[in-house]
């Protein structure tokens, strides 16, 4: 039934705003399609993502357009929120989305996935958390381990710009040492939490450092995040997404400074476990990859 | 484990007949049981049709939220699992809500107050998920004892706010409360009180029904939001937070909202009045000069002082608040009327009830309002602490 929501009623297709028809015309549902969705399609289909309000040059906005480009099945797909420049974009999301409190996403995750395979057993019902650094690192660091713990079938994305950039550049988990911002005014004096090795040591099937550099890496690594957690278990993508507004950068120098830290911060570490391994080569034989 | 798909039109997936709560609560015949608050919360759980559950060990513990576990076990319940702490279980019981289940949790004293933050968000989300209060005290010091302290915290949440004397009325109210909180025109969570330890571990004769039937399902597409669930058109209010627009109109939006929770909670009136047979209960004198305002166990010790009083002669009566958010005005100043001097026996040391009364009393009611006795941190009160109290204000012949 969930397509069917994006459906408009004929009798007010015609005072429809265009973007809503495109939504039903022209976005990559997953139920009209035989190849699986990809960052390809951008171009040419509707995506998820309307206008948002983010800076001009974000990389979180681009990284954002990468994932939900990639989403599997975005028409059953569930996404939940933390505060921070993310909400301000989901708003303007097509989906079932949840902004609760700041940090508890992945313990709202937890409830609604529990009871989404409670009422609908014989449907697939995707649920993904999507939060900051500030989100999962620091505030909501228990709930999402814990959730990692108690192997929860969600994937959960931390956009990690390695600050609180939305309440103005303060230091993070994220942040790495001795760098200067807000409530660190000598600069960080503790590591960068490694957040992907502890997801890894919690329990997560499918983790991933990286920067949203290179589109199709990130949609690759959504897509079998997903898969992997519908299945196995917990995912986890850690992708650095700048804040090129608190690190004194131009709109135009978000993608260097992600090529940059392909090197150096966020070198590639992947985890897969041997189970989500074995469940991944199925998954591309059946030609879900 | 139970399914869903066990489901008929005539019976929930455990095979118990789905009856209304009119049924339940009034026709349905009952036989006596005897046993504690905890072990009737269980015994209602299995007769709402819960679809979710989350609990955690509590501070300080009750059984109640391991036995709904059982329940789970037994394949009453949908789905279960323990949280990590007080502030995940109430994030999780919102997520289960959201996604569109009837569901339910326990807490009491510490445990509330580390959920805080969870509550108005239960409110503001309009999920009509049920908390079973079971009030101990708050730290510090460390303390595992009675004490209703934490309800003054509750009190502007925006959640629906019940509380019972005894282990009869929980288990009625935490049935009815399902159903008046779940009214597409109310929708707002339900926290059912009672004290801690009085009520939660102490045995008492309770009249129950059969545990063959059970209530209806909850019917999420009734809500007044949408459920979390992919099924129906996202809902504008997450779509579209206020958050996003600084400027007037957001600003009016988020308090229209707001004032809209707690006109919510206003609705519920007529049902309430329903299920629970109004929102005060009233025993004693209705002549009397003198009233004793309660709520909870104290109500109990005030009627055991009312009987006492009596026998020296001196007409007293014992207004029993049912339901404190909606707070029952218009009934207790009903009730009030003839009355020279209020006395609010209380389990905690600032008085919420006797605020309480006092604002609903200004302007409308000239009565001397008494706040006390106040016992707290585990203390009882024994009928002759609110005799004290009386003859202290009031000139008893003998005394």
């Amino acid at each position: 039934m969930a397509i069917d929501i994006y459906k408009i009623n004929p009798e007010f297709r015609d005072i429809m705003p265009k973007e809503i028809i495109d939504l039903e015309e022209n976005a990559t549902w997953a139920q009209n399609r035989i190849k699986p969705r990809g960052i390809k399609e951008m171009p040419d289909t509707k995506e998820i993502l309307e206008e948002h309000s983010l800076c001009a040059g974000c990389p979180e906005s681009a990284a954002l357009r990468y994932v939900l480009a990639a989403l599997p099945c975005p028409e059953e797909t569930i996404i939940v929120n933390s505060t921070g420049c993310t909400s301000l974009m989901f708003p303007h999301i097509a989906l079932h989305t949840v902004h609760s409190l700041f940090g508890n996403q992945n313990a709202v995750a937890t409830g609604i996935k529990r009871v989404l395979d409670w009422r609908f057993p014989d449907k697939q019902k995707d649920v993904m958390v999507l939060a900051g650094d500030g989100a999962t690192v620091d505030i909501g660091l228990d709930y999402t381990l814990q959730s990692f713990f108690r192997q929860e079938n969600i994937t959960t994305i931390c956009f990690d710009n390695e600050v609180y950039a939305n309440t103005g550049g303060q230091e993070s988990g994220a942040t790495p040492k001795g760098q200067v911002f807000k409530m660190a005014p000598l600069g960080k004096k503790f590591e960068k939490v490694k957040m992907w090795e502890l997801a890894t040591t919690a329990g997560c099937h499918y983790t991933m450092n990286m920067t949203a550099s290179a589109p199709k890496a990130v949609a690759k690594a959504v897509r079998e995040a997903i898969l992997v957690a519908r299945e196995i278990g917990p995912t986890f993508l850690n992708i650095y997404t700048p804040c090129i507004l608190e690190i004194g950068l131009s709109a135009n120098e978000g993608l260097g400074e992600m090529k940059d830290q392909d090197k150096d911060r966020f070198a590639s570490y992947k985890f897969v476990s041997p189970e989500a391994e074995e469940y991944l080569k199925k998954c591309k034989a059946e030609g879900k990859l | 484990m139970a399914s869903i798909k066990d489901m008929t039109d005539t019976h929930n997936w455990s095979g118990q007949k789905l009856v209304t709560a009119d049924h339940m609560l009034f026709e349905a015949p009952r036989e006596k049981h005897f046993m504690t608050g905890s072990e009737v919360l269980k015994e209602a759980v299995k007769r709402c049709t819960v679809d979710a559950s989350v609990s955690y060990p509590i501070t300080p513990q009750s059984e109640a939220a391991h036995l709904i576990g059982e329940l789970w076990a037994e394949g009453y319940v949908g789905t279960y699992f323990r949280g990590e702490n007080e502030f995940g279980v109430m994030s999780e019981v919102a997520g289960c809500a959201m996604a569109g289940a009837r569901t339910i949790t326990t807490t009491s004293g510490p445990g509330t107050l580390r959920a805080m933050e969870n509550f108005p968000q239960w409110s503001g989300t309009r999920i009509p998920c049920q908390l079973i209060l079971m009030a101990r005290g708050i730290n510090s010091p460390l303390t595992i004892q009675p004490d209703n302290l934490e309800v003054t915290f509750m009190l502007e949440t925006g959640c629906m706010i019940w509380y019972a004397e005894n282990v009869q009325e929980l288990f009625d109210m935490s049935i009815a409360a399902f159903i008046v909180a779940e009214k597409p025109d109310v929708h707002v969570p339900i926290v059912t009180v009672v004290d801690g330890f009085f009520v939660s571990h102490t045995r008492e004769s309770v009249m129950l029904p059969a545990d063959d039937i059970a209530l209806l399902p909850y019917e999420p597409y009734k809500s007044p939001l949408p459920p979390i669930d992919s099924e129906t058109p996202p809902g504008r209010f997450l779509r579209d937070p206020f958050v996003m627009k600084s400027n007037y109109i957001s600003y009016a939006t988020h308090a229209s909202w707001q004032w809209e929770v707690r006109s919510a909670v206003e609705r519920s009136r007529p049902y309430a009045k329903h299920f629970l047979n109004g929102l005060v209960h009233v025993t004693g004198a209705p002549d009397a000069e003198i009233a004793f305002v309660t709520c909870g166990t104290a109500s109990h010790q005030a009627k055991e002082a009312e009987r006492e009083l009596m026998k020296l002669g001196v007409k007293t009566k014992v207004i029993k608040l049912r339901t404190i958010r909606p707070f029952p005005k218009e009934e207790l100043l009903a009730e009030l009327e003839g009355v020279k001097h209020i006395f609010v026996p209380e389990f905690n040391v600032v008085g919420w009830l006797e605020k309480e009364v006092k604002t609903a009393l200004h302007n409308n009611h000239t009565a001397e309002v008494v706040g006390g006795p106040r016992v707290a941190g585990g203390m009882s009160m024994p009928a002759e602490a609110i005799l004290k109290e009386v003859f202290e204000h009031i000139n008893v012949e003998g005394k």
